[in-house]
């Protein structure tokens, strides 16, 4: 039996607990907002947070994730943070196909948590591991500084 | 000429229970993909009115739009939305003329219903070849006035005033001397009784408040940002399974025999299945359960056993060097002018190149899937749905039902590129197989189809691999005098619904499509070879100009080379009589600062290239900036894009899609290849097929080209122009010329 919280929600499940958190998510919990894209950890696309920092869910055992805090792109908007980057990716535009969004949005957070005024090459560093085949990085790039610059 | 595909064989029982290809009339197609647009509208107002409303719509004036008693306006997008924002874009057209309230209008995807919702560029209900705004623009401004003018009739009725004295506004009607005023939502059940106009009058351009807002904001931005859009991945209908499926790992295999044991065994396992092949598509075996980490470990747990004797077992280097002997030999002509071998044999100038284009895969951030219901006499499909009378006519079949039996909800595509509109439906047509088989054993679950990274990335339908072998030369008054140019790749047409309409003479104009045009050479022979590989082939964003493009732009840079000539003043003395080839050339290179010094830190070198493509006929030209540095890593740091796509019907759409295009494109000049070794296809996942990443991004201003031409498309023309560019500026800064795509590690030391 493996318990967690997700999005401030206390769950349990008693399946494999080698399963990965992105298809309990998903599957079992229908937070579909968390996208699979590679299974690998190559992508980004099913980026959550685990008490706060950023992990690809697709490689995450909820083994690992057993007692610990998740926060998915359902609830990121809860977070000031979070909210002022889901604002700037809509004042820019910057979704195109929108597969990828939630996990870059993740990312995006998670960057800017700890870092309230990354450079370019800071933001490269934080988000070279979510792929957007829509090529939308330089909006990404361009709302993460107008979030930046909304948070101080 | 083009020989049935390898895959397509099937023993005669197999046969007898495949779809066989859709049947279209000559009318019907108007044109494929790639060929010249033939403006020919079916039905102005499209559709049938609906006249009062069904269901909760207050007001259903005609197929494209609902308004509701709450006022808001629901357009009904008959193309998807995979991320070009023909959403926004249809919406922008309808709101425009509707004069509605921008933040009150939403859009649906309509449903498949071809003879309302037919691309009239196509002939078929699809999305593709960057038609949508060039097919609708003024069915959807129609579709807006139509339903403004039945409100304005229905308030002239209530307020019994003039209609001529009414005037709308964001979403308002007004009548000032009365002082009165109602919202659409107010006059929408009483604009339902009135007739249908049957004659409109559109907006002059200045009275335009949508079409041409520099930033009007999309429509999915907010269910994008919050987790809240629904892709075909996230539908979850009740007792609905998850198909995993075992893909033969050679194209062409067929199912011999399985042991599901093991599968079975797997606690969650529901069900394992075979299920059939068809045209284009081969059949394999299914593990269904409900949740898809249990069906992927069913999966992999399954033992299968492949018959491979008809199996396509080549290496993509020997597809290559049989593409090389074809070369030698002289192909289809396609097109002839003089005496290009006389004139060759003639000039002093002369230059010789080959150019190696590899397999690409879409690889699109959402893997192929597809939901699908089925009933005793129904078939209902959930799909980023990109090819409705294909894939209608094509689960139709399969099943025993008319068309008109397969619903389908067409919902957001994440991401396509051209692949969720395949001709053979095969991955649609794959999960309606399993939903059938696992019907015929007594099981009526939905059955939602996933395709692991790995399974899309290596069940085919790839961008065809091309060679093209180019001898050309410049006269005695420094002009191009002869082009001769053999190209050697697998037609995308042959063997689809399209191939009639596509292939004339045995050449598939998909595959020389933008090759040495627009430059008018007086000796050129352009000839074709189209092999038949057995690797399933598709269109891939900008189909035959991503490689035709590039030989082109880069042959023409050779020849300025050749000739001493600046390659932009090389290019615009040749276009002379092309002034939107013209137009957006000078345009970049007046923006980039063509000609100005580029400064370069010690070790490294840099240049600047410029290209221009014409494709579904809108005018790209872009000029690249790289920097290779000492040690022959690339960087490509600017790229100043000018197009022209007549009117731009959301300029921050355009410009959005010259950003992605040029991205997508430059992923594959730089990283991407799909290689097969023995007939196995070696790239399994984005650390083998290389994606751009952030960190590559270069910078890319984007600049419109002011027109009041009728809009054509933007998905694909930003594509095929950044690889020739790039190609020629490295040539500027290091004298190499790259004539085999990928670049990969062609410039390390």
């Amino acid at each position: 039996m493996v318990q967690l919280s997700i999005n401030g929600t206390e769950h349990s499940f008693d399946g494999d607990a080698a399963m990965p958190l992105l298809w309990f998510l998903r599957d079992e919990l229908g937070l579909t907002g968390t996208k699979y894209g590679c299974g690998m950890s190559l992508c980004g696309a099913c980026t959550v947070h685990l008490d706060g920092q950023p992990i690809r869910a697709c490689v995450t055992p909820l083994a690992a994730a057993a007692g610990k805090k998740v926060t998915t792109i359902e609830a990121i908007g809860a977070d000031p943070v979070g909210k002022a980057v889901q604002e700037a990716w809509r004042a820019h535009d910057v979704v195109q196909c929108g597969y990828c969004q939630s996990g870059q949005i993740m990312s995006a957070t998670a960057l800017l948590r700890a870092n309230r005024k990354p450079s370019d090459a800071d933001i490269d560093a934080a988000m070279n591991g979510n792929v957007c085949r829509c090529v939308t990085y330089l909006r990404i790039r361009a709302a993460i500084h107008a979030a930046a610059a909304n948070l101080t | 000429m083009h020989p049935i595909r390898r895959f397509v064989e099937q023993t005669p029982a197999q046969r007898a229970q495949l779809p066989g290809p859709v049947n279209l009339s000559r009318r019907q197609v108007l044109q494929g993909f790639g060929g010249l647009a033939l403006g020919v509208c079916l039905g102005p107002l499209a559709a049938a009115p609906q006249g009062a409303a069904k269901g909760s719509a207050a007001f259903e004036p005609n197929a494209f739009v609902r308004i509701d008693a709450d006022g808001s306006v629901t357009v009904l997008a008959k193309h998807v939305e995979m991320g070009q924002g023909s959403y926004t874009g249809l919406a922008t057209l309808v709101a425009e003329e509707l004069d509605a309230d921008w933040s009150r209008v939403r859009v649906e995807g309509a449903p498949a219903d071809t003879k309302r919702y037919v691309n009239s560029l196509m002939g078929v209900q699809g999305t593709g070849g960057s038609s949508a705004m060039a097919n609708a623009h003024e069915q959807m401004r129609r579709a807006g006035a139509a339903a403004r003018a039945m409100l304005v009739a229905a308030a002239a009725a209530q307020w019994n005033v003039p209609a001529s004295e009414i005037t709308v506004e964001n979403g308002v009607l007004r009548h000032t001397a009365s002082g009165r005023s109602a919202g659409f939502g107010e006059l929408a059940v009483a604009a339902g009784r009135q007739s249908v106009p049957t004659e409109l009058r559109l907006k002059d351009p200045k009275q335009f408040k949508l079409i041409g807002k520099a930033r009007l904001p999309r429509k999915d931005s907010a269910d994008k940002t919050d987790g809240s859009a629904v892709f075909t991945q996230d539908v979850q209908l009740p007792d609905m399974l998850v198909a995993v499926v075992a893909h033969p790992p050679r194209f062409g295999a067929t199912l011999k025999r399985f042991d599901a044991a093991k599968a079975k065994a797997i606690k969650g396992v529901v069900d394992v299945v075979a299920y059939e092949g068809g045209r284009g598509r081969f059949g394999g075996v299914a593990v269904l359960a409900k949740n898809t980490w249990v069906a992927q470990q069913g999966r992999d747990a399954l033992s299968v056993e492949w018959d491979e004797s008809r199996a396509m077992k080549d290496g993509s280097d020997a597809i290559m060097a049989r593409f090389r002997r074809l070369a030698d030999q002289p192909g289809t002509v396609a097109r002839k002018a003089g005496d290009a071998e006389a004139a060759l044999a003639k000039a002093g100038k002369r230059i010789e190149a080959e150019y190696e284009f590899p397999y690409l895969a879409h690889a699109a951030m959402e893997p192929m899937n597809c939901v699908v219901r089925l009933g005793d006499k129904s078939c209902e499909i959930w799909n980023g749905e990109q090819f409705q009378t294909i894939d209608q006519a094509g689960a139709a079949a399969l099943l025993g039902l008319q068309p008109q039996q397969v619903a389908i909800t067409q919902l957001y595509a994440g991401g396509s590129f051209g692949r969720r509109a395949n001709p053979h439906s095969d991955y649609v047509l794959e999960a309606v197989a399993i939903a059938k088989a696992m019907r015929e054993k007594g099981r009526s679950n939905p059955v939602k189809l996933v395709w692991t990274r790995e399974d899309d990335m290596r069940a085919g339908y790839y961008r065809p691999m091309a060679l093209h072998r180019v001898r050309a030369a410049i006269g005695d008054d420094g002009l191009p005098v002869a082009w001769q140019q053999r190209v050697v790749t697998e037609s995308i047409m042959a063997g689809t619904p399209f191939a009639e309409f596509s292939i004339k003479n045995g050449v598939d104009n998909s595959s020389i499509e933008g090759a040495i045009e627009p430059y008018e050479i007086a000796n050129l022979s352009l000839e074709l070879h189209s092999p038949d590989t057995g690797v399933p082939v598709q269109w891939w964003r900008s189909v035959g100009h991503t490689h035709t493009g590039y030989v082109t732009e880069t042959i023409i840079d050779e020849l300025a080379a050749a000739a001493g000539k600046d390659p932009y003043a090389f290019r615009a003395a040749l276009l002379e009589a092309h002034p939107r080839h013209l137009g957006v050339l000078r345009l970049a290179a007046d923006k980039a600062g063509w000609g100005s010094p580029l400064k370069a830190a010690a070790g490294e070198r840099r240049g600047r290239g410029i290209a221009v493509v014409q494709s579904f006929n809108s005018y790209v030209a872009q000029v690249a900036e790289v920097t290779v540095k000492a040690d022959g890593r690339l960087r490509v740091d600017r790229v100043v894009c000018a197009v022209d796509c007549g009117m731009a019907v959301n300029p921050d759409v355009v410009r959005a899609q010259m950003e992605g295009g040029i991205g997508y494109g430059l992923a594959a000049v730089l990283h991407s290849a799909v290689t097969l070794q023995d007939g196995v296809v070696q790239q399994t996942n984005f650390h083998q097929y290389l994606p751009l990443r952030i960190s590559e991004m270069p910078k890319i201003e984007v600049h419109i080209v002011p027109s009041t031409e009728p809009p054509t498309g933007v998905g694909e023309p930003g594509t095929p122009v950044i690889g020739p560019a790039v190609a020629n500026a490295i040539f500027a800064a290091t004298g190499k010329r790259i004539r085999r795509l990928p670049i990969a590690d062609q410039l390390k030391t």
